[in-house]
């Protein structure tokens, strides 16, 4: 092994790695605000950000960080924050206006176990269902689990990518496991991630829609200090951007926000499958229960049984593509989560009663074992 | 008067917008008038200028300046402002804010704004009361003045707003009111002028939510009030504690030069780039590469 090669051979943290790909993805600023089990990505932006050209700026809470990430995007910049369940919880009124005046940022949550302070420095998948639905009103929204440190960087890259092409806040769901571990990582070659941008607007300087919500693609994104001044408003708007009370215009908008991620599901939709052409029970799983849930499907497979794994990346939009394709095949579903049955609901409503679905919940700050895994599926699907 | 039509031709945006949502008598269109003839004075392109603000009567001025305008959450306008500022320094930003808005829900960006002196200028509309809301007490309701949810008088005792930013930190704090026209342009001026974070606090009226339930007769009887009841603060110098009860001092009270947050960050982020030890040549390489992973960066470098 030569020695240039032995130097892209890192042993890094998935936080860490999160850093990296937002570097990679060309984030140049970052505001955030101290909190376990994510700080060390703070860290690592704070530490680099000023060599590259960025700004890193620590703010007062977690409302005022993704505050000045979606200001800062405004301005041009690509931005992101990190935090955990408590401040995550604080930046939900935000990230709605993010998600109504279609503002690129991202937001790495890795999630501790909750509610309110919960376990601070233990693991939980808890905050599916709040990335979701956190903020009020309706609105769609993009999440990417990963489950391997390397997957880190390249989630976090596709965050900012999709961020950029749909004009949205997009979240990158770590759990504290997943956040903290530490895996051997040799890095791709360079110019190996690719990277979409919110586009420029046309030159006509008086006629531009930064909010036009028709059709197929998404209005380009100017920034305050560009040719193109305009206006932002967390208020319902028109396609110029102004407050608007029309029911038509509204109701556009409304679905605009909704249909231009959710009719896309199928295409955003990121999995990993695991021994699945011939498996007749399917675990279904994301971040580092992912894990423990493929080591499962080979401890079921000495026992005879026809186990296979159905990774998910892609948390939302959430996708039933893959799941209807297998369900002709399957006796049962196992869907283990470190929450109470969060992302299992999404699973259960797009198999609709055709194969039992089977919810292993564990809220107990403790990461599920292969056997636990095991015994379940033999205990309930032993038919 | 012509020149006062060219002015709102100029920096108001040509746009079905108009006329605005606030009441007539409004002091708040006052302060919108003054801020548009002095960016107009300072010859200020509407491109390099980013209006910034959070909810309330307040928070709908930038939805009339052609400016670059953002229209952000309740309190949090200087939060939102940081991040524009941070990402491009170029642009003078200006942020317009009540005093619920500023003082209560973005009580703690405010403090936060004005310790980290980053090149913004924070205009506080002090009416002391929620107007849009409909009259409710607000941290600068007075003690024992009436809102909708003070019906007996307010228990609670008020903020100094200047006081506030001064105590904390900011480099600039003056406070003058929609009665002292001149002085609120040159004071709105020599704000946006001041490298650093200056605070303008205007004190201004709501004669529908404030003066109703306080028994003014009129708008008019409430620029009367900010007439007779403020003192410059030589005049001020000059009186006792018992004197200045119930009155509220204008001018400016703090003028510092300190440096500036980018200044220093970029100051430090060029020392950085030019170390020649080998830690730090090693540190940029390594962050050279992760950058490099990406597309886009190799495209262009
Ligand atoms: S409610 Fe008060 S502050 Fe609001 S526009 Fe009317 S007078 Fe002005």
């Amino acid at each position: 092994m030569s020695a240039k090669r032995n130097k892209d051979i890192k042993v890094l943290q998935g936080n860490e790695a999160c850093a990296i790909g937002a570097v990679a993805a060309g984030v140049n600023f970052f505001a955030g605000y101290p909190i376990t089990p994510s700080s060390e990505v703070a860290e690592f932006m704070a530490r680099h950000l000023p060599l590259i050209g960025g700004r890193f700026i620590q703010m007062e809470d977690e409302i005022a960080s993704i505050a000045a990430i979606i200001g800062a995007s405004i301005a041009g910049s690509r931005s992101m924050t990190a935090t955990s369940g408590p401040g995550f919880s604080l930046m939900q009124e935000n990230l709605g206006l993010a998600c109504l005046a279609e503002i690129p940022c991202v937001v790495v949550n890795v999630m501790r176990a909750g509610p309110s302070t919960g376990l601070p420095t233990q693991p939980a998948q808890a905050d599916v269902m709040q990335t979701r639905w956190g903020t009020h009103g309706d609105h769609a929204i993009i999440a990417l689990a990963p489950s391997t440190v390397l997957e880190c960087i390249e989630l976090t890259v596709c965050c900012v990518s999709l961020a950029e092409k749909y004009r949205t806040p997009t979240v990158l769901l770590l759990d504290e496991v997943i956040g903290h571990m530490r895996e051997s990582v040799t890095l791709p070659p360079p110019g190996s991630y690719h990277c979409e941008s919110r586009g420029t607007p046309g030159a006509d300087l008086d006629d531009y829609c930064p909010a036009a919500c028709e059709g197929d693609t998404v209005a380009p994104l100017g920034h305050f200090g560009g040719p193109h001044r305009f206006h932002v408003t967390g208020l319902t708007h028109d396609k110029h951007g102004f407050p608007t009370m029309v029911p038509d215009e509204v109701d556009q908008k409304i679905h605009w926000i909704v249909d231009k991620i959710e009719s896309r599901a199928d295409e955003l939709a990121m999995n990993d499958e695991f021994m699945t052409d011939d498996c007749d029970v399917l675990l279904f799983a994301y971040g580092s229960t992912a894990r423990v849930a493929k080591a499962s499907v080979r401890q079921l497979r000495e026992q005879g049984i026809k186990a296979g794994l159905l990774r998910v990346k892609t948390i939302w939009p959430f996708s039933g593509k893959r799941l209807h394709e297998l369900a002709p095949q399957l006796r049962g579903i196992v869907v283990p989560e470190m929450n109470m049955g969060q992302l299992v609901l999404e699973v259960e409503r797009t198999i609709g009663g055709g194969v039992p679905v089977r919810r292993l919940g564990r809220v107990d700050g403790r990461l599920f074992t292969p056997d636990q895994i095991t015994d379940f599926v033999t205990e309930e699907l032993s038919a | 008067m012509s020149q006062a039509i060219e002015t709102a031709r100029t920096y108001l945006k040509p746009h079905k917008k108009l006329p605005t949502v606030w009441c007539g008598g409004c002091g708040l269109g006052v302060i919108m008038s003054s801020l548009l003839r002095v960016i107009s004075k300072m010859e200020i392109p509407k491109n390099d200028i980013a209006t910034v603000s959070g909810i309330g009567c307040t928070g709908r001025m930038p939805t009339y300046v052609d400016s670059n305008t953002l229209h952000t959450t309740h309190g949090r306008a200087l939060a939102f402002a940081t991040g524009v500022k941070l990402a491009n320094p170029k642009l003078t930003v200006i942020t317009a804010m009540g005093d619920g808005d500023a003082l209560a829900i973005g009580g703690n960006h405010f403090i936060h704004a004005c310790r980290r002196n980053i090149d913004i200028t924070a205009i506080v509309a002090n009416n002391c009361i929620y107007g849009m809301t409909g009259g409710q007490y607000s941290p600068t309701t007075p003690h024992g003045k009436r809102g909708t949810t003070a019906p007996y008088g307010n228990v609670e005792h008020e903020f100094d707003a200047s006081a506030l930013a001064a105590g904390a930190g900011a480099s600039f704090v003056a406070r003058t009111s929609v009665y002292h026209v001149r002085e609120l342009d040159k004071m709105l001026e020599q704000a946006i002028r001041h490298r650093g974070f200056s605070v303008v606090e205007v004190m201004s009226n709501c004669y529908t939510s404030y003066g109703r339930l306080n028994k003014y007769k009129s708008p008019v009887d409430m620029f009367r009030w900010m007439k007779e009841s403020s003192v410059t603060l030589r005049e001020a110098e000059r009186m006792s504690p018992e004197e200045l009860e119930g009155k509220f001092t204008r001018g400016v009270f703090v003028e510092n030069y300190m440096p500036e947050f980018i200044e220093v960050y970029d100051n430090l982020a060029e020392r950085l780039t030019s170390d020649s030890t080998t830690v730090a040549t090693q540190l940029r390489e390594t962050v050279e590469r992760y950058e490099r992973l990406g597309d886009r960066l190799k495209a262009v470098g």
